[in-house]
């Protein structure tokens, strides 16, 4: 059981809590909603929840909430630029079929 | 698959629902576009990693526009129709471009139509055909979007785009119309130095008065900013058009030219030195000294060592001109320098380490500068952007500006009532009632106009409309209520109503053309020198409109009842008739008076018998018990 994050994920969620100027770590979630029935949730975590699974992977602490876990055991966070565009990309093996999107997902 | 962005604790969006917004700081030298990113207001950069867009844009042959460095590197080749610094021309007609000549443009001017509906506005002629400043905006706009929504991925929402805080309202629509043109929906327009104060955080800060200091590269303004309970009030605002970086650049090339016995140098050779000049004054921001080499056509060789010293003297005076018209605005907000909490440093050439310090030892703290002062106005409008679509819950927050000239309409006499006072907070609505002037008048004109002054010939006309309709009522007797409404972006509705009927008719104010910040000013000042003659200039109105109102209602009285009167009463009344006729065109407001009086004198036994004619008439046929109920 584990969440990860590459290297490259870990420096821009360090950087991106440095300058917002607080934060105990990454929440990651599932939530169902969207066109494919589940939905990630990439948040900001400012305390950490009593029954909070926390993982470290890169010096980064990574909040989930056991609900969610099922859904992205296993996966790892990356960070990608594609043209212009840059943010992170979940490469989730739990994953059966995703919207074209690629915004939300089926298990 | 999606690339995703980290959201604040609660509130991830759900897919397909991120509202992509941007702030755009549609600059007059550089143009730049940001958004919040993971929590964080970042600029967007261009495929080379560029963040400043040169605000230029080049029109071709066939039409196709390019904007920014491609269109800036042909300035000099195609100056026709390259068009730089538009903003400068946005929402103006011809007139109020002094220096025209110099330009190097061929203007088209569409004078106004003088209903407040035509555009007004002056238009650049192009070898792809006649283009208004809206347009040349909107070609920059587009590229911001267009690089935008690469950047984001997505469709944007809407744009918060920044203006100076002295844009009057037809820059501020032109603004707004440019934004239009370009497909983006403008989620609201903000004042500059208010972006910069939220960049820095200021709205969450305690209360306070800021200031914001912005030195661009060819202008210079200062606003005072009032913050209270999250809301910003600009309290006064000040500024040089023709003041910036650039006059910084021409004194190190004058000193080149003075060191090395230049004179009349070639177009090449200026471009060639003002280019080195601005190369040692970056570079004198880190360094103590900086060599300056260069090569003229002539074959003759510069090589010139200016040190930091050297150039703050010979910058000084640029810097105290600056200082100078800090002082005034505020002294314009009635503040002194303690009373500035803090002060936030926008535009580039507040880089320089004389600028910095003079700032600092003006206001005795040191200047707020760890934000890269090119950025900061685009990086506020992203935080206002970010939450105005919705990705913020909770906050009120609200933003505030005022307008800078009073608001009124015309009224008999062609004096001007001023409806909304000057330094209103905006949004805001005001009403105020106004009546007929004649018997049976059906209709009434309802002219706007903007400015300080009491006569309507020295105030600005924004628009006129006419109310119909009105029931046919003894002066007086219609009460017809005017309602200003000045909306958050500072454009203006103006409704008429008149109570009894409910007749209504009602104008969106798009200005024929703007006033200029030094319009503004001068409008400002002459209110106040001519206080006191624009009192008695009042005073003079009122009673020749008196008269006016008089002399009707006596002539209409002679000629309905002209028979109560015999030959020599109706000589006396006649003869103070003529008086009175002939004071009118004069401009003795006493001598006026007396006529009123006299006529009124002399008419008093002829409205006696009047009365009583129109008493008996009234009961003629009735009997007392009649009355009596």
């Amino acid at each position: 059981m584990a969440i990860t994050l590459t290297d490259k994920a870990a420096k821009h969620v360090q950087g991106f809590i440095a300058k917002r100027g607080k934060g105990v770590g990454l929440r990651i979630g599932v939530r169902t909603s969207g066109c494919s029935g589940m939905a990630y949730k990439l948040e900001f975590a400012d305390e950490i929840a009593s029954d909070d699974l926390t993982f470290d992977s890169n010096g980064v602490t990574v909040l989930v909430d056991p609900q969610s876990l099922p859904y992205i055991d296993g996966m790892e966070l990356d960070y990608a630029r594609e043209g212009l565009n840059e943010g992170f990309k979940f490469n989730n093996p739990n994953v059966k079929d995703s919207c074209g999107c690629g915004e939300s997902f089926k298990v | 698959m999606a690339l995703l962005q980290i959201s604040e604790p609660g509130l991830s969006t759900a897919p397909h629902q991120h509202r992509l917004a941007v702030g755009i700081d549609l600059g007059t030298t550089n143009s730049l576009v940001a958004t919040v990113r993971n929590g964080i207001s970042v600029v967007l950069n261009d495929d080379n990693g560029r963040a400043m867009l040169p605000s230029v844009v080049r029109y071709a042959a066939d039409g196709d526009a390019t904007v920014g460095e491609s269109a800036q590197a042909a300035q000099s080749e195609d100056p026709v129709n390259t068009i730089v610094s538009v903003k400068r021309f946005m929402g103006r007609g011809l007139k109020d471009i002094g220096e025209v000549s110099r330009l190097p443009y061929r203007f088209v001017d569409t004078p106004s139509t003088g209903s407040g509906q035509g555009s007004g506005m002056l238009q650049l002629r192009t070898v792809a055909g006649a283009k208004s400043p809206v347009e040349v905006s909107a070609e920059i706009l587009k590229v911001l979007r267009e690089r935008a929504e690469a950047s984001l991925g997505g469709e944007l929402v809407g744009a918060v785009i920044t203006v100076p805080a002295y844009f009057d309202d037809a820059q501020r629509q032109a603004t707004k119309d440019a934004a239009k043109l370009a497909g983006l929906n403008v989620l609201r327009l903000l004042n500059e130095p208010t972006a910069a104060a939220i960049a820095y955080g200021l709205d969450n800060a305690a209360e306070g008065v800021y200031a914001v200091y912005d030195l661009g590269g060819g202008t210079f303004d200062i606003s005072v900013l009032r913050l209270s309970r999250g809301v910003f009030e600009v309290l006064a605002a000040n500024g040089d058009s023709a003041l910036g970086g650039d006059d910084f650049d021409q004194r190190i090339h004058c000193w080149l030219l003075e060191k090395n016995n230049l004179s009349a140098l070639s177009p090449q050779d200026t471009r060639l030195l003002l280019t080195h000049a601005r190369a040692a004054k970056e570079q004198l921001t880190d360094h103590a000294e900086t060599r300056i080499t260069a090569v003229l056509s002539s074959g003759e060789l510069i090589d010139n060592v200016l040190t930091r010293e050297a150039f703050q003297s010979m910058s000084q005076n640029l810097v105290q001109r600056t200082l100078q018209l800090l002082r005034r605005a505020l002294r314009d907000a009635k503040l002194g320098v303690a009373d500035v909490k803090g002060v936030v440093m926008v535009g580039g050439a507040t880089r320089m380490p004389q600028v910095q310090h003079a700032v600092g030892e003006f206001f005795g703290q040191m200047p707020l500068t760890n934000l890269d002062p090119d950025k900061v106005v685009a990086l506020g409008a992203a935080i206002q952007a970010n939450l105005l679509a919705g990705n913020r819950s909770g906050d009120e927050w609200l933003l505030l500006d005022v307008i800078p000239l009073s608001l009124g309409i015309e009224t008999m006499g062609g004096l001007s009532e001023k409806i909304i006072p000057r330094n209103s907070t905006i949004p805001t609505a005001r009403a105020q009632e106004f009546t007929t002037f004649k018997d049976g008048q059906t209709a009434m004109s309802i002219h706007v106009v903007q400015g300080e002054r009491e006569l309507i010939s020295d105030c600005r006309s924004l628009a006129k409309f006419e109310l119909r309709g009105i029931p046919a009522m003894v002066a007086g007797a219609a009460r017809i209520r005017v309602t200003f409404q000045v909306d958050a972006d500072g454009l203006l509705n103006v409704a008429a109503r008149e109570m009894g009927s409910g007749v209504e008719a009602h104008i969106a104010v798009k200005p024929s053309y703007g006033l200029s910040d030094s319009e503004i000013t001068r409008m400002l000042q002459e209110s106040a020198q001519h206080a006191q003659d624009d009192m008695l200039a009042r005073a003079l109105r009122e009673q020749q409109t008196e008269a006016q109102q008089l002399l009707e209602a006596v002539q209409q009285a002679l000629a309905l009842d002209g028979a109560l009167l015999n030959e020599a009463e109706r000589v006396v009344i006649q003869s103070r008739i003529d008086t009175l006729n002939g004071l009118l065109p004069q401009s003795d407001q006493q001598a006026i008076k007396r006529g009123i009086e006299a006529l009124n004198v002399a008419t008093t036994e002829f409205a006696q018998r009047r009365m009583d004619l129109s008493v008996k008439s009234a009961l003629a046929g009735h009997n007392i018990s009649e009355l009596g109920n």
